[in-house]
């Protein structure tokens, strides 16, 4: 190994940042999973009798289900019943009016998240909905996002107060019997977001919702749901983070998005759960379905993400294209490093006419990680005049990780168009010389590089997001240099 | 400026140079010529850092300073400078973030501030126009899709911006067509000043004609077997290397 090599290995050694610990007092439901906790999870959050029904039957069918294996990804088996599967907080009787009544405690932490709920001390234009472990702590912004008609809640809260659109479209995008960990979700979960934006509303702010989990052996299963009738305009940006420790704790989310005849989603992701130390110890295990029907004609749905955390990666953002020219897109950037693996990509589903679809997916390597791209693009009868651009680009930092790409494509209609292109390329040593020989230090020149590598990706990203995505990916790469 | 003694360097076992001695005043323009294999690259590599090179004796003073001590960011910050024989592209970064990157690195090992966006637009605008380059270059990702001669402008541009102390130019005439061997020179004569010093490497004599030398050394078997004027680049033009190869062989 050339002494560059070596720098390159060098490099890999990150600090998390977001690795502390917030003490609190909370509700912690003991370990263990059966249909009283169930029961128990659905009366402490006062769900409508159906929810319950729907839980159990989600569980019923979990129980019959298998842990899925066909994913380049390797862990032990996970002990469902040494999972606490609430935990929240301490509160008042009805949850907090204002901030005022927030655990000062849970204000810092968001603090130092970056994430102010003060809305005095507000990202401008952005609209948050923190949850924290089982329970959202607030949400910013209620009131003006009201007066456009925009509901902006926790989905516990709509639960309670929009039942008839929760039951409308609660699993009409990702149904319970889906897959294991959905079917899982759809049992336990205990909040998220949930957005409803009205015919011909353009949302006047930016909406985020930022998942934070504390507690110690506590799974975090949040469900969010995302309805934009017709006509419609909303861009939505999650951003999640953890504490560091010892043991693998578990995600397991469904985010559901509905467009309706000329709406426009765009959903973008900054993920950065802890990933573990440098050992492959600990981090979470991010197991996650999410899902997008296009069911209007001219509707578009756009997932963009920046993948940079958590020990294990599973998740494939879709778009089901239903209506007529609907439009599909996916923009992600996967970068794992140490022991981190990761197994991402994206399906589109062609059903309607005229229907397009573009992934671009760019994944990073680093240390000893894996980091697969696996996508379908499956074109159906019906969706004639069909078009898919595929692009997948790997790069591989140092000479002990792996990129691997699964493209699968499945057409059955003559006159789609499919297009697929791939690369996989090092930085060179040439290529880090070169930047140093110009005064840059080892670490901004590789930070460069894969920035410089990103790129397609992060101009899809809002403004001020795509910002904060490069200083992480800086910081993911962040380490010792000679 | 640059003073090496009896350099010896080695690439695994293999010696490549087998004690250079080189002095280099301030001001002053060095040409180094030699066949191929003589060592010129590995002179331009171990006197900018790169890796891969053991020094199994000698050393190399530049400004006072352990030169080969130095990590190589640190000798461009210096002021160290190294146009590559072949310039390497980074897709996806734009020229002019590199340049800007580059040249507020080396301002904060000066303990100067960063630079302003208008200054250093204005700055490079400058430039780019002292060298015929077209501004859309500064936007394109460095050296990505560019001709051998673009790529050769871009090295020049970044050594206008930069302003070392040292240049060492690496071959930088091979692939250069006639028009674009005038335009690069003419960046290079107009960089000459009383406090910057320059290395050429060269193969060539024709280089010479357009940047005018102060002294010529001749590489061979990885020992500079002759020194002299500018009349020895013609010399060399006239009888080639072998005269001096066999001179050395028989001594």
């Amino acid at each position: 190994m050339s002494a560059s090599t070596q720098e390159i290995n060098n490099l890999i050694n990150q600090e998390y940042k977001q690795g502390f610990v917030t003490e609190l007092e909370t509700t912690t439901f003991l370990p263990g999973l059966d249909e009283d906790v169930i029961a128990k999870l659905s009366k402490i959050k006062n769900e409508p009798e159906f929810m319950l029904e729907y839980r159990l039957k989600a569980f019923r069918h979990w129980q019959t289900m298998k842990s899925p294996e066909w994913a380049f990804v390797k862990f032990d088996p996970i002990d469902y019943q040494s999972i606490s599967y609430y935990s929240a907080p301490k509160r008042k009787e009805d949850g907090p009016k204002s901030l005022d009544e927030i655990d000062p405690q849970v204000l810092e932490a968001y603090k130092k998240l970056g994430i102010p709920l003060d809305e005095q001390e507000r990202l401008a234009g952005v609209a948050v909905d923190a949850v924290f472990d089982s329970v959202s702590v607030a949400t910013t912004f209620k009131g003006k996002l009201k007066d456009a008609g925009v509901i902006f809640c926790p989905i516990s809260e709509a639960l309670r107060d929009h039942p008839e659109l929760i039951k409308e479209y609660l699993g009409s995008v990702v149904p319970i019997s889906d897959n294991y960990f959905a079917a899982l979700n759809a049992a336990v979960f205990t909040d998220g977001s949930f957005v409803y934006i009205p015919k011909g509303v353009r949302c006047p702010m930016e909406l985020s919702t930022y998942f934070r989990i504390n507690a110690a052996n506590t799974g975090q299963f949040e469900r969010t749901l995302i309805i934009a009738d017709e006509g419609s305009h909303v861009s939505y940006l999650e951003g999640c983070t953890a504490p560091m420790r010892d043991e693998n704790q578990l995600h397991a989310a469904v985010v559901e998005l509905v467009a309706m005849k000329d709406a426009v989603i765009k959903y973008s992701t900054v993920q950065n759960w802890y990933p573990g130390d440098k050992n492959g110890l600990g981090g979470i295990y991010n197991f996650v379905t999410k899902r997008a029907d296009c069911r209007g004609e001219n509707s578009k749905v756009s997932w963009t993400q920046v993948e940079t955390g958590s020990a294990i990666t599973w998740k494939y953002p879709s778009c089901v294209l239903t209506g007529d020219n609907s439009v599909g897109e996916f923009y992600s950037v996967a970068l794992t490093n140490n022991y981190q693996q990761a197994d991402t990509g994206t399906k589109m589903i062609h059903i309607g006419k005229n229907t397009r679809s573009t992934i671009v997916s760019k994944g990073i390597s680093a240390g000893k990680a894996q980091n697969t791209y696996r996508g379908l693009v499956k074109v159906l009868k019906s969706a004639e005049n069909a078009r898919n651009y595929t692009q997948c680009d790997s790069l591989l930092v140092g000479d002990q990780c792996g990129a691997h790409t699964f493209p699968y494509i499945e057409v059955k209609q003559p006159s789609a168009q499919v297009e697929h292109e791939a690369t996989t390329s090092k930085i060179s040593e040439d290529q880090l010389f070169f930047c140093q020989q110009r005064g840059l230090s080892a670490e901004d020149a590789v930070s460069m590089i894969v920035n410089g590598f990103c790129k397609e990706v992060f101009k899809e990203l809002p403004m001020e997001f795509a910002v904060e995505a490069q200083a992480l990916l800086g910081l993911s790469l962040e380490g010792s240099v000679g | 400026m640059l003073s090496i003694k009896n350099l010896h360097v080695s690439v695994g076992d293999k010696p490549i140079l087998k004690g250079i001695n080189l002095e280099i005043k301030p001001g002053e323009i060095h040409a180094i010529m030699g066949p191929n294999g003589s060592g010129k690259s590995t002179l331009s590599h171990i006197l900018s850092g790169k890796s891969g090179y053991t020094v199994t004796e000698g050393s190399a003073t530049y400004q006072g300073k352990d030169l080969l001590d130095m990590p190589p960011e640190i000798r461009a910050r210096e002021g160290v400078f190294l146009a590559f024989q072949y310039p390497v592209e980074i897709p996806g970064v734009s020229n002019v973030y590199l340049l800007k990157a580059a040249l507020n690195s080396i301002r904060k090992h000066h303990g100067q501030s960063e630079v302003d966006a208008m200054d250093f637009l204005t700055l490079v605008k400058g430039k780019v126009r002292l060298l015929e380059m077209d501004e859309k270059f500064l936007y394109r990702a460095v050296n990505e899709g560019f001709s051998g001669g673009e790529k050769k402008r871009n090295e020049i541009l970044q050594m206008a911006i930069l302003e070392p102390k040292l240049c060492i130019l690496d071959e930088t005439d091979s692939g250069l067509d006639i028009d674009a061997l005038k335009i690069v020179s003419e960046g290079v004569n107009s960089l000459r000043s009383p406090d910057r010093s320059f290395v050429m490497v060269t193969h060539y004599q024709r280089l010479l004609d357009y940047i005018k030398p102060d002294f010529v050394h001749v590489l061979a078997h990885g020992q500079i077997v002759k020194s002299g004027g500018p009349e020895l680049a013609l010399e060399l033009e006239e009888k080639g290397y072998s005269w001096l190869e066999d001179a050395e062989a028989s001594a």
